[in-house]
Parts: structure tokens; C-alpha cells; sequence
């Protein structure tokens, strides 16, 4: 019964959804303010259903309801409660209702964060966030529908959650994915409103950037936290592995990244408008490239849910009409939005088109690799080949250096117009210290010629250098420091913020792929073995009772220079229902290196193969990432952005006019 | 002519959606074959009856015969044992089995129990002739001509359908032929 | 114990047909005479595909040819075979899908080249929109600067407003003017 009012609540999401699809757009195109006015309220309704629709699941869920078929297939009676809540995106029709009901989720934010917003903007943005609702809903009732019965014989106990998704990560990586991933539909609805309705000025730039950071944000944190998960759990040390259904966010994040860069500018600048709009349109673009490439079965990886060309079908209908059509509205009004204003050949306009350019390169080339085995099988007539982390490699990380290269001289040209003079006097001494002390550190610290270090340091330096030095020269005038540090704005010190985690992203990545290193051994208990400074002595195994799996416990001591330094217990898991057998390992994780150990096959008289890594730097990479978001989150909290600051902004119109007329007098 | 230009993402996007529309319908998980037209390479395995004695190409039939990859632990290996005991009671083609990654005591019990299609097995316990004919996972089948070149490989359970529509035609085409 | 790796042999067994087994390290001992071997051993299992796996690398997969392969691997390691022997190896026996890195042939010259080409596109887009707009000329961005920062473009020509804005508008200046006025009293 229960099942049955979750899929009535996404039938009436549906309804309400194809209301606000049509209605609040017709309204802004004839100015009838009575359907515009509807645009708020249905967008609650959506959200309110979907919201039903979504507890509905997590209650069958929890109460072992196996007649509904999503739940049969991804949970058990012995499986933990937080992992049958979570189960919900265990699979691909509750994570596809999930995905929805984020988009309801930002609707529901844009239509409360957006009293200073005309109505006729807010019903349009509305209108077509409403519109992808309807492709989403339908989706899911035509062909993917988590209230699916089992009838008329359900089984008594369900098929578990995949043992690799029973752990902490999964509650919170795919929350954080989606949310980031959907949250770009908003900018895609602004996009859309300003080419409906033929505008786009500062104030619509003003709008935006805060719905732009915080999905671009929050997109960050959900990678990031991806990335972790597959380096603990997957236990062979890799954090990024270019799989084809990691690539699409990855893609979404670089043009999200040329997004929010492109929104200052027309921001503060008024140009690169239709430049703007593309890529709103292209980001968005590839988070629906994304879903598609992760539930049809284009391209196989380990992550894709089971493949259906049927589904594949409708996803790429959906996709071709969407895309095909705001491209096509695109090329027909973006004429319209010109930009009036010049910029200098070493302005920082300049430097951020070439961020967008990079970023936009790297984006293409990831969506060239991803694709190029398919269409190589499509032309060739069958023959396979596969495209993965080597060539990635090799194309990624030399733009990368490209980017890191202007990253420092942009944030210190001035906008509109920079002399070379300005630049050289600003950054000379930067360039010296950052390429002196790149190659003297890594060379004396190592003791050889690293050219990679080197390379790496240098151009870590470099960044960091270039924003000491612009940071020296904003508060040189002040009369301290922090009286200073304290007059820069808050969104200068998130971008610095951002460009430094860019920095440390960049450096641990590249130190842990230089530096890292393992050793594959069969120990008996007591027997040791050495990697790096330490030394690791294996105690032997003891067995141990999960809730819903057996394992063996491996006990392995950790000295250093003769001293205890910790134990690690890896295990070796088998979980019941499904059978299957996983690996955990132990991890001792430092901000400077990471030390982890995992279990191999027990052998004969109680020995172990296991394996040892010791990975320098490697969680700069994810302390990079929570810097980078936290600064995109900061460059939008000026006060400038505050939506729901209307009346303080009424009070300052009535001083400031009061003023004048004082001033007239 | 600028106007143009602002065709050149929705051109790109369609050329994109078109290729990926094929891409669905393709098949990306079968590998096809590195070894068509090419002999069988050659090997010293022992066979399952015989025991000690060891299996060269040399036992192979010298007609045009089939190479099933099995293992006692392969459920759809079973599903195509009916296929293959028919078409041995009816003598249409020689079929020689190449037990895979198994346990000999399993895959006599299994033989016994299912019934035995082959006329010789050979015995692969470590997997390496496999590699050798680029084996990923039973079952897998060739098709052998006269010559000892390998003419057909086919991934997966073999149902009527497949018996009928792919491994016959192949068979009579190069009983007539020779090497086609 | 024994329950326990005869069930995880049973199931890695099944494994290989209903490949959708979570990838977890796999854990080879190999022994090598220098590290030099051993470096070699795992960069090529990090740069060969397994070839039933969803996608993996050999390095990572639980898969019962994976483990075959890498022993073979190691084998020849062992024997003195060059890298390049040994991918001939791989390719002869599996196709170029179990290459990594595809090889540079005329069906991927586009694949190789494309980022390159990208770059140089995309470079010498940016570089005609910097020359166009910096060649706005001197005049044009002496004027610019007559207009202050961030001020509506929309304020030295005309622009359509609707009806519901021409509305808001109204109420708006009503809105400050009494305002003022209550300020005033």
C-alpha cells in the first residue's frame, strides 16, 4: 500500500511539474503576473511530492519491505539501518529519485532566495528548471519507476547492498556528488532566462554567481570525497583513476571552474556575456552527459549501474532535446548579448580568457578520450581499444602546469587594462625566489636532480609567491598588517583560499604519483619487513563478527628507529548474504604521508600476503579540495550577494536620497 | 559569417548525440578475436582420459572441428552441454574440449554426470594455453579448419539459436571451401 | 579459515563469469632480483587492461585471468623480455583493448593529436578576441573609463523594458519619493 502512495506522490510531482513547465514561461512571455505569480507555489508542490515520494523508499527500506523490487535487490535484513536509509542511491532507480528530488531541492532554494529578483526572471528560471523536472519524473515512471512490485511472490530477504558501498563514505559522497552535479541546472535556468528574455546585465551576473559557487562547491566536496573513498576503499593506493564515469563530473567541474571565472568578469565588467551563457549551457550539458553515460551502458566501467539500452534511449532523447534546443536559442539570441566594453591585451580580462581556454581544452580532451573508444568501435567495425589513465595523464596534467602558469600573473593584472611595466615590477622577484627555490629545495632535499619536483615546486611556488606579493602590495598602505589583512575583502581571501588548494591539490598529486611506494610480501606471524623508515611486523590474524559479514583481523605493528610507533588492523571481509569478499585495510593517515596496509590470501601455517604502501602528500590532495570549496563558498558571501538583504538595501536607497536632496538645497 | 559560428556547439552536440546513439547498440564487453586466421598455437598438455601422456596439435582431427573452453565450475558451459551431446550422438562435427582452470576430479565427475560431447579433452589447469588463445572466461568456443587455422571464436553460451545461425554455417563453409 | 578461502575461492571462481565483483587489491608475492624488475612489473600491470573486468587494470583486479596474466607477466619479466616484447605479447593474445595507452596508429592520430589541436584552436580564438578587443582602440577604452565600474550597460542607449518592469519601475521611484517625503515630515 505504502509503495503505491510513494509512486501516486511522483505522479502528482509529474503533474504539478508540467504546470510549471508551461505556465510561469507562457506568463513571462504574455506578462499575465497570475501565472508568473504560480511559478513559487508549484515548485513547492514538486518538492513536497518528491519529498514523499523520497521517504516513501527510505521507509520501505527500513521496514524490509521486499515486495518493492528496488529494495529486494539492494538491502537485507542484517544490513545496519544508517546503510538501509543510504541504500535509497544504492542502485539505479532510487539514486535516479534521489537525483530528482535534488533538483526539487534547488528549485525550492531558488524560489525562496529570490525576492530581489523580478518576477518574470524568477518564473522563467522556474519554468525551465520545472521543464527538466518533467524529462527527470518522466524518466523514472516510463522506465526506472523504485516502486516497482516484486509480486506476487516477494522474496523473503533481500539481495544486500553491494559489499562495496557498506561503508562511511557512501553516505555522504553521493548526497554531495548529486547535490553539486544537479545544483548546476540553476545556472542553466539563469542562462536560459537571459537568452528568453533577451537581457543580461550586471545585476542578472549578481544573481548568478552565488548559485554558481555553491554548486561548483559543493561539486568539489562530492569528487573530493569520491576520490578518498575509492583510495581506502579500493586499497591498491589510487585516488583517480580516469574511469569513464569519473571523467563526466570531472568535465562538469573544469567547465564549472571557466563558469564562475566568466561570471566575475561580466560581473564586474560586463563582458564575455554569450561566452557565459555557453558555458553554462555546456556545464550543465555534461551533468546530464553524465547521468547518461552512467545508467545506459554506453561505456562500461566498475561504477555504472546495470546497463538497459532502453533507458540509454530515453536519457539521450532527453539529453539531444534539451541541450539541442538551448544551443539552437543560444545561437539565435546570443547576438543580442554584446558586450560594450574593450579590455587590454594584459588585462586580467585576458588572463581569465585564458583560464576559460585551458580549462575549456582540458574538458574537451577528457570528453575526446572518454569517447574515443566508442566511436573507434562504431567506425572501425568492431575492433576495441581502450583509452585510460596514461593518456589522460599525459594530456591533463601539462595543461594543468599551462594553468598554474597564469594563475599566478592573473590575480595581480589589474582589470581592463595592465602595462607590461606593472607586471614586471610586481612579479620579478616572485619569478626568481619561485624558480631559485624550487630547484634548490628539491635538489638539496633529495640530493639528485628531480626534474618533476622540480618542476612541481617551482610552479607551487610560483602561485604562492605571486599571492604573498599581491597581498604585500593591497596593505602596504595600512598601518599594520592585520589592520590590512583585515580590509580585504571576503571574496579576496576566497579566492586566495581556492588558489591555494588549488596549489596543494596540484602538489600532492603530483609528490604522492613521484613518491609513493609499496612492497608486496607473504609474511608469517611474527616475521617483518622494511619500507621506507619503518618497519612492519605482521602478529598474525584473529577472526571477527560484523553485523552482516565475518572477517579476519590482521594485526600489524608499526616501529620506527627501533620504537612502537602504531598497529594498523587490516581485514579481510566476507559478507554473508552476498558472498562477497572484500578488503579493508589499515591506515594511518598523516597530513605528510599516509602509511596503509592490505590483506592479501592466507596461505599455508597462518601466513599472510599483504601489501605496504607508504604514501607521502597524498592527503593535500583532499585538504586542497576543502580549501578550494570553502573559497568559492567565500567569493560569494559579500554583501553585494546577500538575496534576502532587501530592506537594508531600502533603508540606504531612502538615507542615500535623502542625502541628495539635503546636498541639493 | 559570425552567426555562423554560433551554430558550431549545437553541430557538435548532434555529430556527439549521434555517436553515442550508435554507441548504445554496440557491444563494448566481447573481445573479438587476435588469433582469426591464424593457427592454433601449438601446446604440450596432457589429456583428462589418458592421464600421463601428453597432447600435441599433432592429436588434433584433421578436419575442420570445434574447440569448446569449459570448467566444472562454468554454469552456462552446462546450459551448452545439451547442444554438444546432440550434435555428437548425430556425428555433425568433431568437438574437443579444453578443460579450463578446473580440478580433473570435478570435471570427470562432471562429464560423467552431464554427459561428455568430446572426443579428446585437454587438460589447461594453469590457464596459460588459454592466454595463448586469449581466453578471458569459459565459455568460450573456435572453430578450427582442416589446416589447424583458426576461422571462427564465439564468446559465451552457445544456444540453438547461436548453433544454427553462427557454428554451422561456418562449418559447411569450410568443409566446401577449404580455407575461405 | 578454511571455510573461509575455500568460500572465496568458490566465489572469486564464480567471479570470473559474473564479473561484478568489487575491485579490492589483489596481492601477488613475486620475487625480483632488483627493484629495478619490480618497478617494471608494476607499471605494466598498472598499463594492461584486464580483459574481463568492468575496467581495471591488471594491478587491481580480483579476476582469475588477471592473476594468470600477471603471473606471465612476471615470467617474462624474469626471462629478461623487454617491455616492448612483452606488450607484444598482450596484443597478440588480446588486441589493443588491453592497452592503456593506445598505440599511436592512423586510427588514433585524432586521439593523440586532438587536445594538441584543441589547444592550438582555442589559443588563436583568445588571441583574435584579445586583438579585437584591445584594438577597440585607445579612444574606446579612454571612454571606458568615463564609465564607472559595473554600471548597467544598458545606460547610454535605450532599452525595451516591459510592461511589468515599467510597473515595478513606478513603484519603485513612488516607493522612494514618499519615502523622502515621510523623512522630510
Amino acid at each position: 500500500m505504502v509503495p503505491e502512495l510513494g509512486n501516486f506522490a511522483l505522479i502528482l510531482a509529474l503533474c504539478l511539474s508540467v504546470l510549471l513547465a508551461f505556465l510561469p514561461l507562457l506568463g513571462a512571455a504574455r506578462n499575465n503576473q497570475v501565472w508568473m505569480s504560480l511559478a513559487r507555489p508549484l515548485t513547492a508542490g514538486v518538492f513536497v511530492f518528491l519529498s514523499i515520494a523520497l521517504v516513501i523508499l527510505a521507509y520501505s527500506f527500513v521496514t524490509n519491505d521486499f515486495s518493492v523490487q528496488f529494495v529486494a535487490n539492494h538491502s537485507n535484513t542484517t544490513l545496519p539501518i544508517y546503510y538501509k536509509i543510504t541504500a535509497v542511491w544504492g542502485g539505479h532507480e532510487g539514486s535516479f529519485l534521489f537525483w530528482t528530488w535534488m533538483l526539487g531541492g534547488w528549485m525550492l532554494a531558488v524560489a525562496i532566495f529570490s525576492k530581489s529578483m523580478p518576477d518574470e526572471f524568477v518564473a522563467r528560471v522556474l519554468g525551465i528548471m520545472g521543464a527538466l523536472a518533467v524529462g527527470y519524473i518522466l524518466f523514472m515512471v516510463a522506465t526506472s519507476n523504485p516502486f516497482d512490485r516484486a509480486l506476487p511472490l516477494p522474496p523473503t530477504n533481500g539481495a544486500d547492498l553491494n559489499a562495496a558501498l557498506q561503508d562511511f563514505a557512501f553516505i555522504i559522497h553521493p548526497p554531495s556528488l548529486y547535490m553539486g552535479y544537479v545544483g548546476f541546472s540553476v545556472v542553466f535556468a539563469f542562462a536560459m532566462a537571459a537568452l528568453l528574455s533577451g537581457r543580461l546585465d550586471a545585476a542578472w551576473a549578481r544573481w548568478c554567481r552565488p548559485w554558481a559557487n555553491a554548486a561548483w562547491a559543493i561539486l568539489t566536496v562530492g569528487l573530493a570525497l569520491g576520490s578518498w573513498w575509492a583510495y581506502y576503499e579500493l586499497g591498491w593506493g589510487g585516488w583517480w583513476a580516469w574511469d569513464p564515469v569519473e571523467n563526466p563530473p570531472m568535465i562538469t567541474w573544469l567547465l564549472g571552474a571557466a563558469m564562475i571565472h566568466s561570471l566575475a568578469a561580466t560581473e564586474k565588467r560586463g563582458v564575455f556575456k554569450s561566452w557565459t551563457v555557453l558555458l553554462a549551457i555546456m556545464a550543465f550539458a555534461s551533468s546530464l552527459l553524465g547521468t547518461f553515460i552512467t545508467r545506459s551502458g554506453l561505456l562500461t566501467s566498475e561504477h555504472a549501474f546495470a546497463s538497459d539500452p532502453t533507458r540509454g534511449v530515453f536519457i539521450l532523447g532527453f539529453l539531444g532535446l534539451i541541450i539541442g534546443s538551448s544551443l539552437v536559442l543560444y545561437a539565435i539570441r546570443a547576438p543580442i548579448l554584446k558586450s560594450e566594453f574593450g579590455f587590454g591585451s594584459l588585462s586580467r580580462e585576458v588572463f581569465l580568457l585564458a583560464n576559460n581556454m585551458i580549462l575549456v581544452v582540458a574538458s574537451s580532451a577528457i570528453l575526446l578520450g572518454t569517447l574515443y573508444p566508442m566511436v573507434y568501435q562504431a567506425v572501425s567495425g568492431g575492433d576495441l581499444i581502450s583509452v585510460g589513465p596514461p593518456y589522460f595523464n599525459a594530456i591533463f596534467v601539462p595543461l594543468m602546469g599551462i594553468l598554474a602558469v597564469l594563475m599566478g600573473i592573473g590575480p595581480i593584472a589589474r582589470w581592463k587594462r595592465t602595462s607590461l611595466a606593472h607586471l614586471r615590477q610586481q612579479l620579478t622577484k616572485v619569478v626568481l625566489a619561485s624558480v631559485g627555490l624550487g630547484v634548490v629545495l628539491p635538489v638539496l632535499l633529495t640530493m639528485g636532480v628531480p626534474l618533476a619536483t622540480i618542476a612541481t615546486s617551482i610552479l607551487a611556488l610560483w602561485i604562492v609567491f605571486a599571492m604573498l606579493r599581491d597581498i604585500q602590495t593591497k596593505i602596504a598602505n595600512k598601518p599594520t598588517v592585520l589592520a590590512g589583512l583585515r580590509s580585504l575583502s571576503v571574496s579576496y581571501w576566497g579566492m586566495t583560499l581556492a588558489h591555494l588548494g588549488f596549489v596543494l591539490t596540484m602538489a600532492g598529486a603530483c609528490l604522492t604519483s613521484i613518491y609513493s611506494v609499496e612492497r608486496s610480501v607473504l609474511l608469517q606471524p611474527g616475521q617483518s619487513t622494511e619500507l621506507g623508515a619503518y618497519t612492519f611486523r605482521f602478529e598474525g590474524t584473529r577472526p571477527v563478527q560484523g553485523p552482516n559479514f565475518v572477517a579476519d583481523e590482521a594485526t600489524i605493528v608499526i616501529s620506527r628507529d627501533g620504537k612502537t610507533y602504531k598497529t594498523l588492523y587490516p581485514q579481510k571481509r566476507l559478507y554473508t548474504a552476498s558472498g562477497t569478499p572484500t578488503s579493508h585495510m589499515g591506515i594511518d593517515g598523516r597530513v605528510l604521508r599516509d602509511l596503509f596496509t592490505t590483506l592479501g590470501d592466507p596461505r599455508e601455517n597462518g601466513a599472510w600476503s599483504m601489501t605496504i604502501y607508504i604514501k607521502p602528500f597524498v592527503r593535500w590532495i583532499w585538504i586542497g579540495s576543502i580549501f578550494i570549496a570553502l573559497g568559492g563558498i567565500f567569493a560569494v558571501t559579500d554583501k553585494r550577494y546577500r538575496q534576502f538583504k532587501v530592506k537594508r538595501a531600502a533603508a540606504v536607497s531612502r538615507s542615500s536620497a535623502t542625502l541628495a536632496a539635503e546636498g541639493s538645497q | 559569417m559570425k552567426n555562423l559560428k554560433l551554430y558550431l556547439p549545437v553541430l557538435v552536440f548532434a555529430a556527439l548525440a549521434v555517436f553515442m546513439w550508435r554507441g548504445l547498440y554496440l557491444d563494448s564487453r566481447t573481445l573479438p578475436s587476435m588469433l582469426i586466421n591464424k593457427p592454433l598455437p601449438e601446446f604440450e598438455l596432457r589429456s583428462l582420459e589418458e592421464g600421463d601422456q601428453l597432447l600435441t596439435t599433432a592429436d588434433l582431427p584433421n578436419e575442420p572441428f570445434i574447440l569448446n573452453i569449459w570448467g566444472s565450475y562454468c554454469l552456462p558451459c552446462l546450459q551448452e552441454n545439451p547442444i554438444f551431446m546432440a550434435a555428437k550422438d548425430q556425428g555433425v562435427v568433431p568437438i574437443i574440449g579444453l578443460n579450463y582452470k578446473d580440478r580433473d576430479d570435478a570435471a570427470r565427475y562432471w562429464l560423467d554426470i552431464n554427459g561428455n560431447p568430446f572426443d579428446l579433452v585437454i587438460v589447461d589447469d594453469s590457464g596459460r594455453y588459454g592466454i595463448d588463445l586469449g581466453v578471458y572466461g569459459a565459455p568460450e568456443t573456435f572453430i578450427i579448419d582442416a589446416n589447424g587455422v583458426i576461422r571462427y571464436k564465439h564468446i559465451g553460451t552457445i544456444d540453438y539459436r547461436a548453433w544454427e545461425d553462427e557454428i554451422m554455417p561456418v562449418i559447411r563453409s569450410l568443409r566446401e571451401g577449404g580455407n575461405s | 579459515m578454511r571455510f573461509l578461502s575455500l568460500a572465496g575461492g568458490f566465489v572469486l571462481g564464480l567471479a570470473v563469469l559474473f564479473s561484478s565483483a568489487p575491485a579490492t587489491a589483489q596481492v601477488d608475492v613475486f620475487e625480483f632480483d632488483t627493484a629495478e624488475q619490480e618497478q617494471r612489473f608494476r607499471q605494466l600491470s598498472n598499463e594492461f587492461r584486464c580483459p574481463m573486468c568492468q575496467n581495471a587494470n591488471l594491478t587491481s583486479s580480483t579476476g582469475g585471468v588477471a592473476a594468470d596474466l600477471r603471473r606471465e607477466i612476471h615470467r617474462m619479466i624474469m626471462e629478461g623480455q623487454t617491455d616492448a616484447q612483452i606488450e607484444e605479447f598482450m596484443l597478440s593474445r588480446y588486441g589493443d583493448f588491453v592497452l592503456y595507452n593506445p598505440r599511436l596508429t592512423g586510427k588514433t592520430i585524432l586521439l593523440w593529436f586532438g587536445p594538441l589541436l584543441f589547444l592550438i584552436v582555442g589559443g588563436w580564438v583568445t588571441y583574435s578576441i584579445i586583438r579585437r578587443s584591445a584594438g577597440k582602440g585607445d579612444l574606446a577604452l579612454a571612454e571606458a573609463d568615463v564609465k564607472t565600474v559595473g554600471k548597467e550597460e544598458g545606460a547610454e542607449k535605450t532599452v525595451e523594458i516591459s510592461a511589468a518592469e515599467r510597473e515595478r519601475l513606478n513603484r519603485l521611484l513612488a516607493g522612494i519619493n514618499t519615502d523622502s517625503d515621510a523623512d522630510k515630515s
